[in-house]
């Protein structure tokens, strides 16, 4: 059973070891060094950060991170170096601006929209007249149907 | 009749975002770089490890910044377009030979022709970064005042060339044009 599986720890081992990369930061930093590397988007695999991509530039920004660190740069600083360089396209959680405000601002007029919408369906149907008595048409057409059922 | 068209509406609204995103290539990221002096940098020169070079040595009219490597592919597709470049439009070019090695990257130079009037020699990708690269080949315009007009992500060929560069240039030169009349008629 175990033999079955063996190629598959084998893969899972040397993938942990090639996501682990070979930059180490000292203990102190380390904190923030994966915090700043999983707001980093790696330009050759975009849908993955800095801290999970094995691209060859991820190591680049890695060991930048790792220096800025270590010469006592702002977690803001080092965001900042990034995105002067390779736009705001590399920060996973992109900045308000101008440009952006629909980006932050637009789930939020689709939540309000959504239940005003609802709010306003509800109170039309709540208002509305309950049908009490049948008109001699409906009560004709009524005794139709059930006669026919009876039939 | 609102009911129908407030959704149809919204509906075609999307249609239309969706369908322009089709033809958007999501690999090519703006550089924030354009518009700004080109970063600066100390490096030794590909051919003499003992030279160095820095951003002033990057002067001229209209000059190209081309970043490539000989483990990258497609540097290896645009390498005749930019011996063209130089040889038939006396193009200056000058190399970013990116996260490479010094020796495969002279002997390229043998091989295939060298388009360059030098290269800046920057293994640990550490220029790149400043540069903004993120995928060779890469090709920045640069005018005469140190300012990164243009970037292309992807290989030079002679229609990207006229189509991007050269109509970038001439917008520059009429532009400047326009403002050196202007400075003379308030004159």
């Amino acid at each position: 059973m175990i033999k079955n599986f063996l190629p598959l720890f084998i893969c899972l081992f040397y993938l942990s070891v090639a996501n682990a990369g070979f930059i180490t930061v000292a203990p102190e930093y380390e904190d923030r060094y994966e915090k700043i590397l999983s707001q980093l988007r790696c330009l050759v695999c975009q849908n993955q950060t800095v801290a999970e991509s094995p691209a060859g530039l991820a190591d680049d920004f890695r060991l930048e991170v790792k220096e800025m660190l270590e010469r006592g740069a702002s977690d803001e600083e080092i965001l900042t170096f990034m995105s002067d360089r390779y736009g705001d396209f590399v920060l996973y959680k992109p900045p308000v601006k101008t440009r952006t405000y629909l980006l932050w601002v637009g789930p939020f007029v689709f939540l309000i929209g959504g239940v005003l919408l609802v709010v306003t369906l509800v109170k039309k149907r709540a208002q509305a007249e309950p049908i009490t008595e049948l008109s001699d048409q409906d009560k004709q057409r009524l005794k139709s149907l059930l006669d026919e059922d009876n039939k | 009749m609102i009911r129908f068209l407030v959704p149809a509406f919204i509906f075609l609204v999307l249609v239309g975002f969706l369908f322009v995103g089709l033809y958007k290539d999501p690999s090519l990221v703006p550089s924030p770089l354009i518009g700004k002096p080109v970063p600066t940098f100390v490096a030794s020169t590909l051919k003499d490890p003992n030279k160095t070079i820095t951003e002033k040595d990057l002067q001229g009219e209209f000059i190209l910044v081309n970043v490539w490597a000989t483990w990258c592919a497609a540097c290896k597709q645009e390498h005749a377009a930019l011996v063209y470049l130089t040889e038939q439009l006396q193009v200056p070019i000058y190399g970013l030979n990116y996260k490479d090695d010094r020796k495969s990257a002279l002997d390229w130079l043998q091989r295939y022709g060298d388009p360059y009037v030098a290269n800046i020699f920057d293994d640990s990708g550490r220029i790149g970064i400043d540069f903004g690269v993120y995928g060779a080949p890469e090709t920045f315009l640069i005018d005469k005042h140190g300012i990164i007009q243009h970037k292309l992500v992807g290989i030079m060929t002679p229609d990207v060339w006229e189509n991007q560069f050269v109509t970038k240039i001439n917008q520059i030169i009429s532009a400047s044009n326009a403002m050196s009349k202007q400075m003379a008629s308030v004159q």
